[in-house]
């Protein structure tokens, strides 16, 4: 995950900082995706009885990783504050672009692409759609805009 | 269940049988607190009471009131207390640290020979352990075994010791504190707890579908009971994960805590491994590699 070979400087580690934040907004988007619209608003089942066994073991494999994306995320982002290796704006940076393109990748790869599953049943889908797609762009430019912005100011500016 | 239950309960149903499996688990716990009180440098506490907390668990999970839960539910019950919760606080307790600090020099040298041993470093590779655990779980369930198992009593005495056993060299594998030669390292580590974490996961809600013909075998089912298992063993499999993750990432990060470089040597390399471990580092015992 992290190779131990860094330097250990009191300046902020551009690379991790910037992966530590795409990890932890992956894991944050992914479980928000499987605990709200998987398990409480049950938009879809437990388990939908409909779909291949393919999407099931993928299913299983995403909330594995989910899971432990999340808490060795945070391990790691602890491991960088520790040695004063984290930049903040980067880490923010990198959170909404993994949340992003999370959001986004599922919305479009997931959704229509591969029509997996969809958002909801029994409802005129586009409003959810368009909903889902933009919400995913916008937190994916937003990082983008966080990390450019981030890293123009970082000579000089310290770590933060 | 109604038909195969007393069947299989009639093995430990009468009088003291049933409180027997509790007299290992007591010795377990006795043994442990008498070392860790024997040790000359002062064991840490909270290393004594993740093993008492283990103990508990597996007392909930063999003692008398488990027996009573004749049920699928009670199955999978035992199942995450002995497969998955009891062995990793077993194991964040380091034994065999324990053992190598109290134990007089042959036993030592005998341990450090085990642990050097090549069938064990395969064995306690986190991949063939995730087999034995997830493996070994899917083969009960998906199999006849299960159904077997409720009619012997002796086959589901060795299911449940499978489950303590495997769970054990799982957790011991992925963030166990105690020496392990050749370990693997984070990425394998990780790797196979995606995978066996996945593998639950699936195998549960391939359960929660098919309640109806899962686990073969059985002459008379309630579907509802096996649904209601399924959503247990789901649920209580992502603690169990996330325990695991915890315990897991938290080693690695202990073994990146940066130390201060001069006063003590940092790792006494050249001296053999027995002497390695019972260095007085003290805490470092949880460096992994």
């Amino acid at each position: 995950m992290v190779d131990s070979s860094l330097p250990r400087a009191p300046t902020a580690d551009v690379r991790s900082s910037t992966l530590v934040g795409v990890l932890i907004g992956i894991a944050i988007m992914a479980a928000v995706d499987e605990i709200v619209f998987h398990q409480l608003l049950a938009w879809h089942h437990f388990y939908d009885r409909s779909t291949p066994s393919v999407a099931l073991l993928s299913d299983g494999l995403l909330h594995a990783a989910e899971v432990t994306a999340l808490v060795g995320g945070f391990f790691w982002f602890a491991d960088l504050r520790r040695r004063s290796a984290l930049s903040s704006r980067l880490a923010w940076g990198g959170f909404l672009l993994g949340a992003g393109g999370f959001q986004l990748f599922d919305g479009v790869v997931d959704h229509k692409v591969l029509r997996l599953h969809q958002i909801r049943y029994g409802v005129h889908l586009l409003p959810y759609d368009v909903l889902w797609i933009a919400s995913g762009a916008v937190l994916l430019l937003a990082g983008v805009v966080v990390l450019w912005w981030a890293r123009s100011r970082r000579p000089g500016a310290g770590p933060r | 269940m109604t038909v195969a239950g007393p069947l299989a309960h009639a093995g430990h149903g009468a009088a003291g049988p049933a409180w027997f499996p509790l007299f290992p688990v007591a010795l377990l716990a006795v043994g442990y607190v008498l070392a860790a009180v024997r040790d000359p440098r002062g064991w840490d506490h909270r290393r004594t009471a993740s093993w008492l907390v283990g103990c508990a668990l597996l007392a909930v999970a063999v003692g008398p009131p488990a027996q009573l839960a004749d049920d699928p539910r009670g199955h999978v019950a035992q199942h995450l207390l002995l497969g998955m919760l009891a062995p990793l606080g077993l194991v964040l307790a380091a034994p065999v640290t324990l053992l190598l600090r109290v134990a007089p020099p042959p036993v030592r040298r005998a341990v450090g020979r085990l642990l050097r041993a090549r069938p064990l470093h395969l064995l306690a590779h986190p991949v063939t352990a995730a087999l034995l655990t997830t493996g070994g779980l899917a083969l009960v369930l998906l199999t006849p075994l299960y159904a077997e198992a409720e009619r012997q009593p002796v086959l589901h005495h060795a299911v449940h010791l499978h489950y303590l056993a495997a769970g054990y060299l799982f957790a011991w594998s992925l963030a166990g504190p105690d020496p392990a030669p050749r370990r693997p390292g984070l990425a394998v580590r990780t790797g196979a707890l995606l995978g066996a974490a996945a593998g639950h996961a699936v195998l549960a809600k391939y359960l929660y579908a098919k309640a109806e013909s899962l686990p073969p075998g059985l002459t008379d089912r309630d579907p509802e009971a096996f649904r209601s298992a399924a959503q247990l063993m789901y649920y209580g499999g992502d603690l169990a994960e996330l325990l695991l993750a915890a315990a897991l990432f938290a080693t690695w990060y202990h073994s990146r805590r940066p130390r201060p470089s001069p006063s003590p040597p940092p790792s006494p390399a050249p001296s053999p491994l027995i002497k390695k471990f019972a260095s007085p580092e003290g805490d470092s015992l949880t460096q992994t590699s």
